[in-house]
């Protein structure tokens, strides 16, 4: 079964597309250029981000940008929606809620 | 006709004022009908911004924002259920050296009252509150002020007031009302009648409705606020923020609650109707409002929206509410109009009518808010005197 | 007089096909989607750079898909289309969109909504772990990005997506655990009589069947869910379910595929104010509208699953019918010969969908039986105890009310993915008849709208 860190996903064919590489929680994942954000983290993670109001990790749920349950951070502090976000080469993102100061960097 | 009821004391309007009444009526021994065509807390009292506000008020209230303040303190043991009130401080907001004068000479107006606030400005400001955007110059910062949870508060007085003896009447439309041989009488839309010794009248924006119905008609008129929430972020902006503007397009309040979200309000009003019980939020206006969240707290630019709402609430033209005994009539009561600022009063009103309905008098200072001052419009409208 | 100005929402089956009859009525409609591309979800249009071919991409529906994709290329220089724009809130003739952070307002005289359909949801115990997702994520995984939700997936719940996109997976080379459907075998054969107006679809979902049944996947028709076991940090970890003999039994996997057929997108029918109305066959309720797509508001048309599952099929009938309705409301009649065959393909598609909803019937009791402690609200982690309460102790037998005192429907989602089961189960609680205990109203955005709209100038 998936531990964590391990990649949720299972790549079944299209993987002679260019890889690209983006950073998550400090940690470079390599993906396919034409995978969405969500797909590039989830076939090298095994989560998203972290349920507000429960322990559970989270990895989505619809992917077609209508549960809202794939919300993750980018670096600077910006918020993208996994599913229907292209991931892009050199794209860096936090998958935990940035600390309770976030209102003090604008 | 079914007498189904006869009590002392006989509400129309389940709303927080009523419901607070109703709680603290059964504290006084008196025996209490409340009548609600919906649901306890459903229509203004229910969809209000939720701030526990006293600062900006006019002046001439605070003694009764003071004694509802106080109330909010001991809500949760009084009525055994948690409304979520915060005192988390309130921080009245200025862009200009105009309104930082304003806001400056409101402290000290409001020091006589018991209102203790603290003027704060420039880098003192900034470091308190490092969130704050650059284009505010002072803040007034009222320590005790805060907020709670709109949806919660009303009802859990309602069922309070329920545990505590009262008969708490959902689902009935109150049509007719009348006095009747030294005694009042409500007749519902289904048919049922209610009488009592005295009655109070805190239907919102259907107050006129009724108090019309005894040669008192109020100018009421309807505004739907326009509420939106973002999505829950981690717990960080603790003071209720609100901007003090005479730009209606600026005028914009926030708060955070505790499980993360950010509500706020403001800005031009939307349309609403008594009629229909349907009020709207504008898109245009919540695009306004994005603007001015901004302005105030920057960092909720990364933010989203996830819903808006709005509700039905009653102004009068002099944006101070109706409060108090009828000025025709002996044992009728009135506390409604609250003009979009009723929610902090909410819990105080509440213990203040009891106290006047159940002594005849009442400890806190309420003339301002008879309606006795729109006696002469209501004779025009009644096609009286020119 | 000037041109009348025709928004269409949606770029799915029924939008497409709405465009191409204003299109052939000499007009230039707005065409506004949410997506990348055209096509909606059900024939969504893999990224560039993939080189699946249609067959493996929609299978049996394969030249359908490939003849609407067609006809869009085709429509694309004669309409004014807006792929990224999502329209996020509706008020007095205009539609409010955003596109790349930035708002947008398109004002019209006749407004086709055909927003499609998400998942139909009911809830079980450890729902909320990661792995868990709806079957229509499931297959846009595959779909859109030729991935497996999991190593090893189970699939459970009810409805033709169901065995579709197990069956999907399993050619795709994913390991299909098991087939888990709600819905015992008979009622498919009680609606035969209904799912024979449509012959074709009859035998290909026979295929679908015959298939299934030579994967070799543990199929089990008429159980009970019980549970979805999972870790805080793992996610899923199996499935249990009690079948039909009694038994329970779990299967282990690290995936789950969940969803009971589908529900419309009705929140913009919902803002333009249209009125909805109760259908007791599928437990919902639903915009009304009249033969051809009209509905109660005058200029706003409704069509595809956004109103009506009927499929693609019946979307592209219906997208048509409402542009035809709104042309003629327009004064610009369409052929009445073209507009009664439509109609009466609509009859078909309507049966069929009766017929559909049938033998995979919403199992209401699932969610009055849910055990307190399952998370109801997966947003905002509220468990279906604290709704029970407020309906029983607080007396909150209405689901806004309920919403109001337990957040139920008040999260990111809001209520798209609880709200069915939500009200089943306030009515169970309170026996309070559904109908009575009502629909969670639509508040605006659509979906979530970035604070930072608000820098641009409209």
């Amino acid at each position: 079964m998936s531990r964590p860190g391990q990649p949720r996903f299972m790549r079944l064919g299209e993987t002679g597309r260019t890889p690209i590489t983006l950073t998550v929680d400090g940690e470079t994942i390599e993906a396919l250029e034409g995978d969405s954000l969500l797909v590039a983290i989830l076939t090298a993670r095994g989560r998203l981000r972290r349920s507000e109001f429960g322990p559970e990790a989270r990895s989505g749920f619809c992917l077609m940008a209508a549960c809202q349950d794939c919300w993750v951070w980018t670096a600077d502090g910006h918020r993208l929606r996994a599913c229907d976000t292209p991931a892009r080469a050199g794209l860096s993102l936090v998958t935990e809620q940035p600390d309770l100061s976030w209102p003090n960097r604008a | 006709m079914t007498e189904v009821k006869r009590s002392d004391v006989l509400i129309i309007g389940g709303g927080i004022m009523g419901a607070s009444a109703a709680f603290f009526l059964r504290q006084r021994g008196k025996s209490v009908t409340l009548i609600e065509r919906g649901l306890i807390g459903q229509q203004a009292s229910g969809t209000n911004f939720g701030n526990v506000r006293r600062q900006g008020r006019f002046l001439p209230q605070l003694p009764l924002a003071n004694r509802s303040r106080e109330i909010w303190g001991r809500l949760n043991e009084l009525l055994g259920e948690d409304a979520e009130f915060l005192p988390s401080g309130h921080l009245r907001l200025a862009y200009t050296e105009e309104m930082a004068g304003r806001i400056e000479q409101y402290g000290r107006d409001a020091r006589p009252y018991g209102l203790e606030l603290e003027m704060i400005s420039g880098n003192v400001l900034r470091d308190r509150f490092p969130f704050l955007g650059p284009e505010i110059r002072a803040g007034s910062y009222s320590p005790l002020d805060g907020h709670a949870n709109p949806r919660l508060a009303a009802p859990a007085f309602g069922r309070a007031a329920k545990r505590a003896g009262a008969e708490i009447v959902e689902r009935a439309e109150v049509l007719s009302v009348e006095q009747e041989g030294g005694s009042f009488r409500a007749g519902t839309a289904d048919g049922r009648v209610f009488r009592a010794e005295q009655m109070l009248i805190t239907a919102g924006a259907w107050g006129s409705r009724l108090s019309q119905q005894f040669g008192e008609p109020a100018p009421l008129v309807v505004h739907g606020p326009q509420m939106a929430v973002t999505e829950p972020v981690p717990y960080g902006l603790e003071p209720v923020l609100g901007i003090a503007t005479t730009i209606p397009e600026e005028i914009i309040y926030l708060r955070q609650v505790k499980r993360g979200n950010i509500v706020f309000g403001g800005g031009i009003r939307g349309p609403a109707s008594a009629e229909t019980l349907r009020a709207y939020v504008k898109p245009e206006n919540t695009l306004g409002q994005l603007a001015q969240i901004t302005r105030i707290v920057p960092a909720l630019r990364r933010l989203n929206v996830i819903r808006v709402w709005s509700g039905i609430e009653s102004y009068l033209p002099d944006d101070i509410p109706i409060m108090g005994p009828s000025a025709r009539i002996s044992g009728l009561h009135y506390a409604f109009g609250f003009c979009g600022h009723g929610f902090q009063l909410g819990p105080g009103v509440g213990d203040v009518m009891a106290e006047l309905i159940a002594t005849g008098r009442t400890s806190t200072p309420i003339e301002p808010f008879t309606i006795a001052r729109f006696a002469s419009s209501a004779t025009n409208q009644t096609g009286g005197h020119p | 007089m000037a041109e009348p100005r025709l928004i269409i929402v949606g770029a799915g089956p029924a939008g497409i096909r709405a465009a191409e009859q204003l299109v052939a009525a000499g007009l230039r409609p707005v065409l506004l989607d949410e997506g990348q591309r055209d096509g909606g979800q059900i024939y969504r249009r893999q990224p560039e750079g993939f080189t699946r071919t249609p067959e493996q991409l929609y299978g049996t529906e394969a030249a359908r898909a490939v003849a609407l994709h067609e006809s869009f290329e085709q429509l694309k220089p004669q309409i004014d289309y807006r792929p990224r724009h999502l329209a996020w809130n509706v008020a007095d003739g205009v539609v409010h969109t955003i596109s790349a952070g930035k708002p947008g307002q398109f004002a019209y005289d006749a407004l086709i909504i055909a927003a499609g359909a998400t998942d139909r949801l009911l809830p079980v115990k450890g729902w909320q772990h990661a792995g868990v997702y709806s079957l229509g994520g499931a297959q846009i995984a595959l779909k859109a990005q030729a991935c497996a939700i999991g190593r090893k997936v189970v699939f459970m719940g009810t409805g033709p997506l169901l065995q579709l996109v197990a069956l999907q997976y399993h050619k795709a080379g994913a390991e299909v655990v098991a087939l888990l459907d709600t819905s015992p075998f008979h009622r498919q054969v009680m609606a035969l009589p209904k799912l024979a107006a449509r012959p074709d679809m009859l035998l290909k979902g026979l295929r679908i069947v015959a298939g299934l049944m030579a994967s070799g996947m543990a199929i089990h028709r008429g159980v009970t869910p019980v549970e979805i076991h999972g870790e805080a940090e793992a996610g899923v970890t199996g499935a249990s379910v009690r079948l039909a003999s009694g038994e329970i039994r779990r299967f282990d996997c690290d995936a789950v595929g969940l969803g009971y057929h589908l529900r419309p997108e009705a929140q913009l029918a919902d803002l333009a104010r249209c009125a909805f109305t109760f259908d007791a066959g599928t437990r919902q309720f639903w915009p009304e509208i009249d033969a051809d797509g009209r509905s109660s508001v005058p200029g706003v048309y409704l069509a595809g699953d956004g109103v009506r599952t009927q499929g693609a099929d019946g979307a592209e009938i219906s997208g048509a019918l409402a542009a035809c309705a709104a042309l003629e409301d327009l004064g610009r009649p369409v052929p009445e010969a073209r507009r009664a065959e439509f109609r009466a393909r609509a009859r078909i598609m309507e049966r069929f969908r009766e017929g559909i909803a049938e033998a995979y019937p919403w199992p209401a009791h699932l969610a009055a039986d849910l055990p307190d402690e399952a998370i109801l609200c997966r947003c905002e982690g509220i468990t279906v105890g604290e709704l029970r309460d407020a309906a029983n102790a607080k007396g909150a037998d209405e689901v806004n009310r309920a919403k109001a005192l337990t957040r139920v429907g008040m999260g990111r989602c809001q209520g798209r993915y609880c709200g069915h089961a939500g009200a089943e189960i306030v009515a169970a609680a309170t026996g309070v008849p559904l109908e009575a205990v009502g629909r969670l109203r639509g508040q605006a955005p659509v979906k979530p709208l970035p604070v930072a709209a608000g820098e641009v100038e409209p």
